[in-house]
Order: C-alpha cells, then sequence, then structure tokens
C-alpha cells in the first residue's frame, strides 16, 4: 500500500493539537498548566475558526476537568484532555474512575516534574505518579511518536477488548516545544483510521436506562478489579494489532518498545522519552569505537511488557535502566524495580544497574551515555561494583 | 453485555459481571431501604399543617411523597432522618423523634 505523508514541522505540542483537530473528538474538558498549555489553546484556536466542532469546557480545575470528561465519556461523546505535572495530580482521584468506569477517554500528558522543589521542566513523575491508576501509558521520543501514538490512542482505548483509558506521553519542553520535522497523515486517512465512536452501552439512550459507577459492596469490588486487570491485559494484543494496522497506513512501524542495535548488544540502556534520542547518538558513536552497545527504548509503560523485555535482554551481558523520576522508596525508580523484577520472573539474570537521570530539565547528554555504558563494561569486565541508583549530573562534594 | 441485573448475585464469577460494574437498570435505588440509617424519624402532624408543600422539595432523597397537590405521610423505607423537612415547616407541623423507627402507627409496607 502507498503512503501519503505531509512534510512539515512543529513543536510536539503542535503536532498532539494537529492530531487532535484531524480526529475531532466530541468533548474536551481542560485546565491549562505549563508546559501542555498550548494545546487547549490551539484547540480553541480550531474551534474558533470553525476548523472542528468539538465541545471545549473551560473547567475550573484538573479536577474538574478529569470528572467533566468521565461524564461526558459516560455520556457517549468521545472525550480528550491534555495536562502536566500538578494537573495530572490533581487529576489522581479521577483517573482511577476513568478507568475502573472502563471509559475509553484519552489524556494527552506533557511530561513535567511534580513539586517540589517547584519547577516547570520535565521528567516523569507526573506520568510515574498516575502509574497504578489503570491507564494505558505510551511515552514518545520525539514529535512524531507524539502524534503517531495519540492517533493510535482512541482505537486502542475504545476497542471492546480494552475499554480503557488511554495517556499518551511526551516530555516537556524537550519534545512539545522543539520544533522538529514530522510527516503528516491526511486528515480523511486519520479519520478514516480512528472512526465514527460508537459505543455500546452509554448514559444517553432514551429508553435504556443505565446506571455507571454505582457503589460496589465486597462482595463484587475484587471481581470487578479482576475484571478491569484483564482488560489491561487485553490491551497488549490490541496495542500491537492497532500499531500493525498503523503501519500499513504510515510506514510507521510501533511496537512495545524499539530495539536500537539491541540485536548483538552486549551492553544495553532500557530508557523512555526524548533522552533515547542522546542514547542512540551515544550508542553509535561507542560503535565506532568497537564497544557493542544498544537501546531498549521502551514505548508502552503500561500495560508492562516484561515478558518481552526480558526476551530482548536475554544475550546481553549488562544493562543501565534510566529512571527519569526518584521514587523516594530507599530503592529505585519505577523502570528499575519492574525491569529488574521482570528479568528476574523470566529466569534472565544479567547484570543491572539502575540510574536516576534529567530530574526537573536536569540536562542528559550523549557523554552522560558513554560515561554510563563505561560502568556496565567495568561491571562485566573487571568486577568494578557500581553505586545502586546513581544519580547522573549531580553535583557533589566527592566529584568538586 | 447488557444483562439482566436481576441474575447478577454474590455467587457471579468475574467474567459474568458486567463492565464497570454498569448497571442495567433504572430506578434501582428504589430498592435499597437506606430508612435502616436513621437515628432521627420526622413524624408529620396532619392537623397542624397548611399543605404549604415547602418540605417536599428540600428533601433530599424525595421522601416526601405529593400527591394532587398534598402532601402525603413520610417514605420511611428511604428517609434518612436528616431534619431538613423539620427545619424548613413553618407551622411545626413536623417533629423529629428519636430512634430509626416511626410511630407504630406510621410505619409504611415495604
Amino acid at each position: 500500500m502507498s503512503v501519503t505523508s505531509i512534510r512539515e514541522r512543529m513543536s510536539g505540542n503542535e503536532a498532539v493539537a494537529e492530531a487532535i483537530r484531524q480526529v475531532n473528538p466530541d468533548v474536551m474538558p481542560a485546565f491549562p498548566i505549563t508546559p501542555s498549555t498550548e494545546i487547549p489553546q490551539m484547540v480553541s484556536s480550531f474551534i474558533a475558526g470553525g476548523k472542528i466542532d468539538t465541545e471545549f469546557i473551560p473547567v475550573e480545575s484538573e479536577h474538574s476537568a478529569m470528572s467533566a470528561a468521565i461524564g461526558s465519556e459516560a455520556a457517549g461523546a468521545r472525550t480528550m484532555t491534555a495536562t502536566s505535572s500538578a494537573g495530572l495530580a490533581l487529576m489522581w482521584e479521577e483517573l482511577l474512575l476513568a478507568a475502573s468506569n472502563r471509559l475509553p477517554i484519552v489524556l494527552t500528558l506533557v511530561n513535567r516534574t511534580l513539586s517540589g522543589p517547584i519547577n516547570i521542566n520535565c521528567d516523569h513523575s507526573d506520568g510515574m505518579g498516575a502509574r497504578d491508576t489503570g491507564w494505558i501509558q505510551i511515552y514518545a521520543e520525539n514529535n512524531q511518536e507524539a502524534y503517531d501514538n495519540y492517533i493510535q490512542a482512541f482505537p486502542i482505548a475504545e476497542d471492546k477488548r480494552v475499554h480503557l483509558p488511554v495517556m499518551i506521553c511526551q516530555d516537556g519542553f524537550i519534545t512539545s516545544h522543539a520544533v522538529e520535522n514530522i510527516l503528516l497523515l491526511p486528515d480523511e486517512q486519520v479519520k478514516e483510521f480512528v472512526g465514527t465512536y460508537e459505543p455500546e452501552e452509554y448514559l444517553l439512550q432514551p429508553g435504556k436506562p443505565i446506571a455507571v459507577g454505582p457503589y460496589s459492596i465486597s462482595a463484587y469490588a475484587m471481581e470487578a478489579k479482576k475484571a478491569q486487570a484483564v482488560a489491561m491485559e487485553n490491551a497488549r494484543e490490541v496495542i500491537k494489532e492497532v500499531a500493525d494496522r498503523f503501519a500499513q497506513m504510515s510506514g510507521r512501524q510501533y511496537g512495545f518498545f524499539e530495539s536500537y542495535r539491541l540485536e548483538d548488544a552486549e551492553y544495553v540502556m532500557l530508557i523512555m522519552g526524548s533522552a533515547a534520542g542522546t542514547a542512540k547518538q551515544a550508542v553509535d558513536e561507542l560503535r565506532e569505537s568497537g564497544v557493542k552497545a544498544g537501546v531498549l527504548k521502551l514505548r508502552v509503560f503500561r500495560p508492562f511488557p516484561e515478558k518481552e523485555i526480558a526476551e530482548a535482554l536475554k544475550n546481553a551481558k549488562a544493562v543501565a535502566i534510566m529512571d527519569r523520576v526518584e521514587s523516594y522508596n530507599g530503592n529505585c525508580g519505577p523502570l528499575g524495580s519492574e525491569v529488574t523484577a521482570g528479568l528476574f520472573r523470566n529466569k534472565v539474570f544479567i547484570d543491572t544497574v539502575c540510574y536516576t537521570y534529567g530530574l526537573a530539565g536536569r540536562d542528559f547528554t550523549t557523554d552522560n551515555v558513554k560515561e554510563i555504558f563505561g560502568e556496565l563494561q567495568g561491571l562485566v569486565c573487571e568486577g568494578k561494583q557500581v553505586p545502586h541508583n546513581r544519580y547522573i549530573g549531580l553535583r557533589t562534594r566527592e566529584e568538586q | 453485555m447488557r444483562t439482566d441485573v436481576k441474575k447478577i448475585n454474590e455467587q457471579t464469577p468475574y467474567e459474568d459481571l458486567t463492565e464497570g460494574l454498569i448497571m442495567f437498570a433504572g430506578a434501582t435505588a428504589k430498592k435499597f431501604n437506606t430508612g435502616e440509617w436513621r437515628t432521627n424519624t420526622p413524624v408529620f402532624d396532619q392537623e397542624k399543617c397548611r399543605q404549604c408543600l415547602l418540605c417536599a422539595p428540600v428533601c433530599p432523597d424525595g421522601c416526601i411523597p405529593v400527591k394532587d397537590d398534598k402532601r402525603l405521610d413520610f417514605d420511611y423505607d428511604h428517609c434518612k432522618g436528616c431534619g431538613i423537612c423539620y427545619k424548613n415547616c413553618p407551622f411545626g407541623a413536623i417533629e423529629m423523634v428519636e430512634g430509626v423507627e416511626p410511630p407504630a402507627d406510621r410505619r409504611t409496607e415495604a
């Protein structure tokens, strides 16, 4: 099948706003917060200019934004919203309800650190804070992926086997505000790909009364949670199917993660988001000097593809697991915890080192990546111990 | 997914419950006797009542039925005894008595 693309250059926020224009969702309740503010702003402009007929609800907080999104989706409208950082934190209670009520809402998250100290720059503490709310989470490396992931979100969320909300994440400022080249799809192709939203059951059906989100006694609540967990399991299959269908249309193939020079890699960096680009650049340079380095760039964090990660890493000697969040658990970040558990459960006993990097917008460079690969090599070849959960680019007395 | 909720009970396996526990029925709240939650009970004095109907619309649970422009006795199966009607009555026609039980002669049939 021939692929039609439109060459453009735009920021990550513009790319997602463009995808929203093409999807033309029914309802968008939103409250502005840096660095995602541009998204509702641009959608409002599209509405004012008559380009789309989305009902925009200017709510008084993100708590209200997600509440309105739940009401709207339950009523039968295709609903989306956008937020960042404290905005997502304020939605927390409703995030869980959106998932437990099995509402296929799409949220575009522009990752920004959570306070404090108060700071507006990128890390993954907002998205990772919502990791157990029952939302599917897909992370992008750049504007192209943010756009492509957004278009795939609706068919994943709305699939009968899933019926769960989806969070499409991109890195604040680094991706959301940096202008890069992008290949857009024609409007009609996106519309056809996403299709018309036809929910089976919804509130605004005369003569077919339903109650959504009823109180559940203990005799039912655990069963409901199990059914929800099964839907998250089912999402694995659906995410793959949607990615394959998207590849036919766009020529861009996505999976749970991207394997970059991983085939024969002895040393691997497992990383998520924009910093994966930095890691790939460094790996190219390391390969030139003979180091068998590779990158596993995680795209789908929820559901967590532990089996596939273990399979991809089984022939490596060591892996650096990179968390862009501090979990304050006295151990390591969520990727560190979940990847090591997944490797162990799948009997892949390779060396793992957890690192924390890029908190609140701290730079992460190719030199940092090379230094980490150097530590992995030192660990494997010379038995040099590497401190657990070291902060990358941190000022210390020792180093000064 | 549409299911007859009467077929679902505490022995139903999780696979057979409705998605998100959606109830495929209307007005199911009527089947839940919230009157059992009461610690104080309003009692209606028909002699003092002028049928001004200020009480019925302020009841949060719709427990003051109105028929032919006249209020009837309380729906004790669902009244939670909040006392808002008592506060609103200008004629002292509603009295709050202690306990969950309305006077014996006023208990409505479930």
